[in-house]
């Protein structure tokens, strides 16, 4: 067991995972073959992979680097898409600096910009807003990107956008959602999931409900978890205990930030601004129905998509990128050939080495690139 | 951007259209606070909140001991730096 040196609370994290290896025991099917355990969310792999905690659980349990990074997840014809846009005469396009670098068919947002495209990193939509208040001779689009946890934010400024009755701005809207994508998941046939660390600032918004189909229909266990290192290894053992005394149930271990109703004032801005989509391409993932949202018919001109000529073309991901398989977990990153090689932070094929939120550059810069298969890594045990 | 980061609002900017002006770690800016308000905790009791602020918008009240331990660990992660500096940059224009 080795922990990171800064590790704080050491001894609770010692009793945990003593705890989580009894536990592990109890259970049947850790005789066979791991349990295998996906964390939807991204900052819970970024925190994995920061601390270690892989190294410091048990080998009957396996985790699995689930889809819930929204940069990683962008398909090349969006990246298309924004740099299409971007291109316009006129437009001021703005994003958030995790999407800048996010590599397209032919460029990233950041060649756009080097090639002298209006592209702009903004911290908040409001910025953009601002912007376009600031510049009524030209067009601002706010490239609207992320799971739940975001959606609110794009929901109220456009909200806020049509009570100011600022007409040149609008909102490129790739905004993904959760629960249909979780759905996919257990539905895949090459994998076999036996529980979830559930995402916690996504479900900060929309409450723990949601979530419910996942025990009632796919009789798995969620724990919707913090992501400090104590609230993800506690979160696992509520999981365990779950599946030792054969429940399977949504667990919310985070309620200092989750309350189980969500957030009613996000939820109506949302609901208000956005509908679903029929489906949504995803990087890796291919085509999820209902895991997507648009901008409704009564906010039409806040929508990039009806403002501008978009080419909406569906490219491929590279041939040899392996993505798909390590978004759905059937991969470990550095199984991936070109992980390390061709695709590093500096120079990413795919996008899950664009943010540290994502698998492979999470496992290449923690060290990562040395870890070696499970295996061996058993025989080193003492 | 998924992670948020804790701040405390300082003052009330406009109530109508629910903007207030926040602290992060010294680094002041205008932020939304239209998803922590409701009939029982109107704008006008939000000053001193601690709040999550996520991409500008105050996501959600959490105590101050909770923010303290928040961003230790966002800094442990390196992702307060980014978040803070991306806040300092867009504060200027
Ligand atoms: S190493 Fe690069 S190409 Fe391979 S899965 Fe990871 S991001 Fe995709």
């Amino acid at each position: 067991m080795k922990f990171a040196d800064e590790f704080r609370d050491r001894d609770k994290a010692i009793t945990l995972v003593r705890e989580i290896e009894k536990l592990c025991g109890q259970i049947e099917t850790t005789r066979h073959r791991p349990l295998n355990i996906m964390e939807v969310c991204g900052g819970h792999t970024h925190s994995i992979f920061r601390y270690g905690l892989e190294g410091m659980l048990p080998p009957a349990i396996e985790l699995v680097h689930g889809p819930g990074c929204p940069v990683c997840v962008l398909p090349m014809g969006r990246v298309d898409d924004c740099v299409a846009i971007a291109e316009q005469p006129g437009v001021i396009f703005t994003t958030f600096g995790d999407a800048m670098r996010v590599p397209g068919s032919r460029k990233s947002l950041m060649q756009a910009k080097a090639d002298g495209a209006d592209v702009r990193m903004v911290y908040s939509p409001m910025d953009a807003l601002a912007l376009a208040r600031k510049n009524p001779d030209r067009e601002v689009v706010f490239f609207g990107l992320g799971f739940e946890t975001t959606m609110p934010s794009t929901a109220l400024t456009v909200l806020q956008a049509e009570a100011d009755g600022i007409e040149n701005f609008s909102v490129f809207c790739n905004h993904i959602t959760i629960v249909p994508t979780i759905k996919a998941i257990l539905d895949s046939p090459d994998l076999h999931l036996d529980g979830f660390l559930g995402p916690g600032h996504v479900s900060m918004v929309i409450g723990t409900a949601p979530y419910e189909f996942i025990a009632n229909f796919y009789r798995r266990p969620m724990v919707v978890a913090g992501f400090e290192p104590l609230d993800v290894l506690q979160s696992i053992w509520m999981i365990l205990k779950q599946i030792s005394e054969g429940r399977a149930e949504i667990e919310n271990q985070y309620t200092r930030i989750v309350p189980e109703a969500g957030n009613d004032p996000a939820l109506a801005a949302v609901a208000q601004v956005y509908e679903l989509r029929e489906f949504f391409e995803w990087r890796g993932l291919g085509s999820i129905d209902h895991s997507g949202v648009r901008v409704r018919d009564e906010y039409a001109r806040f929508d990039a998509e009806r403002k501008f000529a978009i080419p909406n073309i569906k490219i491929a991901d590279p041939k040899s990128c392996q993505c798909g398989e390590v978004l759905k977990g059937v991969l470990k990153p550095w199984q991936c050939k070109v992980f390390g090689t061709l695709c590093t932070p500096e120079t990413p094929l795919g996008a899950l080495m664009v943010s540290p939120e994502g698998a492979c550059a999470a496992y290449y810069q923690y060290g990562g690139v040395k870890r070696q298969a499970p295996a061996e890594t058993a025989t080193a045990a003492p | 951007m998924c992670l948020g980061i804790p701040g405390r609002i300082i003052k009330i900017d406009d109530a109508g259209r629910k903007l207030a002006t926040v602290d992060v770690s010294g680094v002041r800016r205008q932020i939304n606070i239209a998803c922590i308000v409701d009939a029982e905790h109107p704008v006008e009791s939000c000053v001193g909140d601690w709040v999550l602020v996520h991409v500008g918008f105050a996501m959600s009240r959490i105590d101050e001991h909770e923010a303290a331990e928040t961003l230790k660990i966002l800094t442990e992660l390196g992702e307060a730096q980014a978040e803070i500096e991306a806040m300092r940059r867009s504060a200027v224009h």
